[in-house]
């Protein structure tokens, strides 16, 4: 990543200069306190002011920590649950059975693979409706046995492919988010990383929604959008700030209910410590939410919905 | 649309100089150059078959090819009063206006964009919602207007089929969507993102309370339009080879780097897979509709004096 550059510059500047501090002795050292003081200081500042752009591509790090990293963290005895009972198993999609402290949850999410050979099975965590309809067959069966539900939202989108069309993909996600409005449970939503469209929105309807710092959702990538509008897609940097998809744009618009403090510099640099503000996060929603009925849930989760939009009513 | 149009002094040159008879090596684009600097034009050229068809002909058709039956694609306000008893109906909501809550801004402002499509389509948004009778039966129709940003979903879009739904729930009365849309609106952001879940969960009310929602999907229905309240309906019913389906074509043939089948993603590809109900021409769609309605009539009787 382009600004995470300087820092590896700056650190090979540092081991360098320690290296020498000990022939050189005084005046190395000095050389070495301001190289940090420099490093500690640029660090800052870089990430105290992130443009819309640079928490994208931090939003897709590579190294961020991806659902089943979360998973794996916050939840014990997470048995993992296949396949959509239809056509197949998408992995662009993990969910199962879990627990998270006294709570009995399922627990589902989109999964990015770690390395090209993973990516490639887990379609990059863009998911066929195979992959949707199984979170809907798992949320289903959370509803049964009144079990809340926390899911994951980490893709770059649904997927676009000849099968996927062919399969239903509109329909698909059409009814996720249908029967997610209606399902008679708690919904817990986390976006962790990229929050892409439609293919996020399928596992995004939610009670509550969280954000971490650094997570971004959106309508559209930025790419697609500045294709689109600008015809040109190297333009993505305009969109990304155009489109208003970062966590804290969309707390102002009232999509997030809260944003979800990244270690600095990123989830990536400290998985452990981000797992556990979520975890914490995840148990101070359930214990909000399990103070209501059904009834006020669905009541409160369709008002939540139903008031999105920005309009003028001219006096008739 | 980029048909093709033809003036009356284009044709009369080619009718006293048959050009097709005599001079077989000349090439074809030349003549189709010329054609298509002419603005105006009594012929259009199908954009299916590509036959030359006579424009009132099509005109008397309903907007449909005669050659191919390709349908046109028609306003918003054309298709309300093909399907209404006498095509009358009336509009609501018509006061609902978009404003531009991200003040956004790519190579034009988007409240620009506003202003010129409201000045092209005289509407404020992409959609129209509606009241009147098919058949007898009372019932509510929100169509999208493609004119409009390509009939794109925001903010009003969104808000007028859940009062379109909303006022179903009223009078207990069928909903009817005619969808033609490119999908969300990129220029409000996540706002139209939610568009998808807020017109769901209309439907859903719906479903709740026993009525019958009946969508129609004609050419386009990709996007968020079609993976939202578009595929929700109880009865699912096309036009003829519109095309339908999530992603755009052309990411699609990008992300899998071969090109697509011929057929991909028309209501007949649709069809074929199971994914709507059934294929009508834009002629019948008003019996259908008649008959659709009057299975749902015989159902349990409507609740309330102002019950139809």
């Amino acid at each position: 990543m382009d600004f995470e550059k300087q820092f590896v510059e700056l650190d090979s500047a540092i081991k360098e200069m320690r290296q020498l501090a000990t022939e050189w002795g005084d005046s190395a050292r000095q050389e070495l306190k301001r190289l940090k003081k420099k490093r500690q200081k640029v660090f800052y500042e870089t990430y105290a002011k992130l443009t819309p752009w640079q928490r994208t591509l931090l939003a897709r790090h590579p190294d961020r920590p991806y659902t089943l990293d979360y998973i794996n963290i916050i939840f014990s005895d997470f048995i993992e649950l296949h396949g959509d009972r239809k056509f197949g198993d998408d992995s662009a999609i993990v969910g199962g059975l879990a627990q998270l402290g006294s709570h009995k949850v399922v627990v589902i999410g989109h999964q990015k693979g770690r390395g090209t050979k993973e990516n490639i099975s887990r379609n990059f965590g863009m998911a066929s409706p195979e992959g949707f309809r199984k979170a809907l067959r798992i949320m289903k069966l959370a509803e049964k046995f009144r079990k809340p539900i926390i899911t994951f939202i980490d893709t770059p989108g649904a997927y676009p492919g000849l099968g996927a069309e062919e399969r239903g993909q509109a329909e698909a996600i059409a009814r996720n988010i249908y029967e997610m409005m209606f399902l008679r449970v708690p919904i817990i939503s986390i976006v962790t990383g990229e929050g892409g469209s439609g293919g996020a929105l399928a596992l995004g309807v939610a009670d509550r929604l969280l954000m971490l710092e650094n997570s971004v959702y959106s309508v559209i990538s930025p790419e697609g959008c500045a294709a689109i509008l600008w015809k040109d897609h190297t333009k993505a940097n305009e969109a990304a700030t155009a489109l208003h998809m970062t966590a804290q744009d969309l707390l102002k618009l009232k999509v997030a209910d809260e944003i979800l403090k990244e270690p600095i510099g990123g989830a990536h640099r400290n998985p452990t410590m981000m797992a556990h503000i979520v975890r914490r996060a995840i148990l101070r929603c359930l214990a909000q939410m399990s103070r209501l009925s059904e009834d006020k849930l669905l009541e409160d989760r369709y008002r939540r919905y139903r008031q999105y939009g920005v309009f003028r009513e001219l006096v008739e | 649309m980029d048909h093709t149009l033809w003036s009356a002094a284009a044709l009369s040159e080619l009718w006293r100089n048959p050009v097709w008879f005599k001079r077989e090596n000349k090439p074809k684009e030349k003549i189709e150059n010329k054609k298509l600097q002419i603005p105006q034009g009594l012929w259009i050229r199908c954009k299916n078959c590509k036959e030359i068809i006579y424009k009132k002909e099509v005109e008397r058709n309903f907007d449909i090819c005669p050659k191919c039956q390709y349908h046109f694609y028609i306003s918003a306000q054309k298709r309300l009063s093909l399907l209404y008893d006498q095509g009358e109906y009336n509009t609501f909501d018509d006061h609902l206006q978009p404003t531009d809550p991200l003040k956004f801004r790519d190579r034009k402002k988007y409240r620009d964009r506003l202003k010129e499509y409201a000045a092209l389509t005289g509407l404020k948004d992409a959609i129209i919602s509606s009241e009147g009778t098919i058949g007898g039966y009372r019932v509510v129709i929100c169509a999208m207007e493609f004119g409009f940003m390509g009939g794109s979903m925001a903010s009003v879009v969104g808000e007028k089929i859940v009062r379109g739904a909303e006022r179903c729930l009223a009078e207990k009365i069928p909903l009817i969507t005619i969808a033609c849309s490119g999908g969300a609106r990129m220029q409000e952001g996540i706002i139209s993102l939610m568009q998808m879940a807020k017109t769901s969960a209309a439907v859903g009310k719906l479903a709740e309370a026993g009525l019958p929602f009946i969508s129609i999907l004609t050419d386009p229905t990709t996007g968020g339009v079609s993976a939202s309240f578009a595929m929700l309906g109880d009865i699912i019913i096309s036009e003829p080879k519109a095309l339908i389906g999530f992603a755009g074509q052309r990411v699609i043939e990008q992300t899998i780097g071969q090109e697509l089948p011929p057929g991909f993603q028309t209501a007949e590809f649709l069809l074929a897979h199971g994914m709507i109900d059934m294929i009508v021409d834009r002629r019948q769609m008003r019996s259908t509709l008649i008959k659709i309605l009057s299975f749902f009539a015989l159902g349990p009787p409507p609740q309330g004096p102002d019950g139809q």
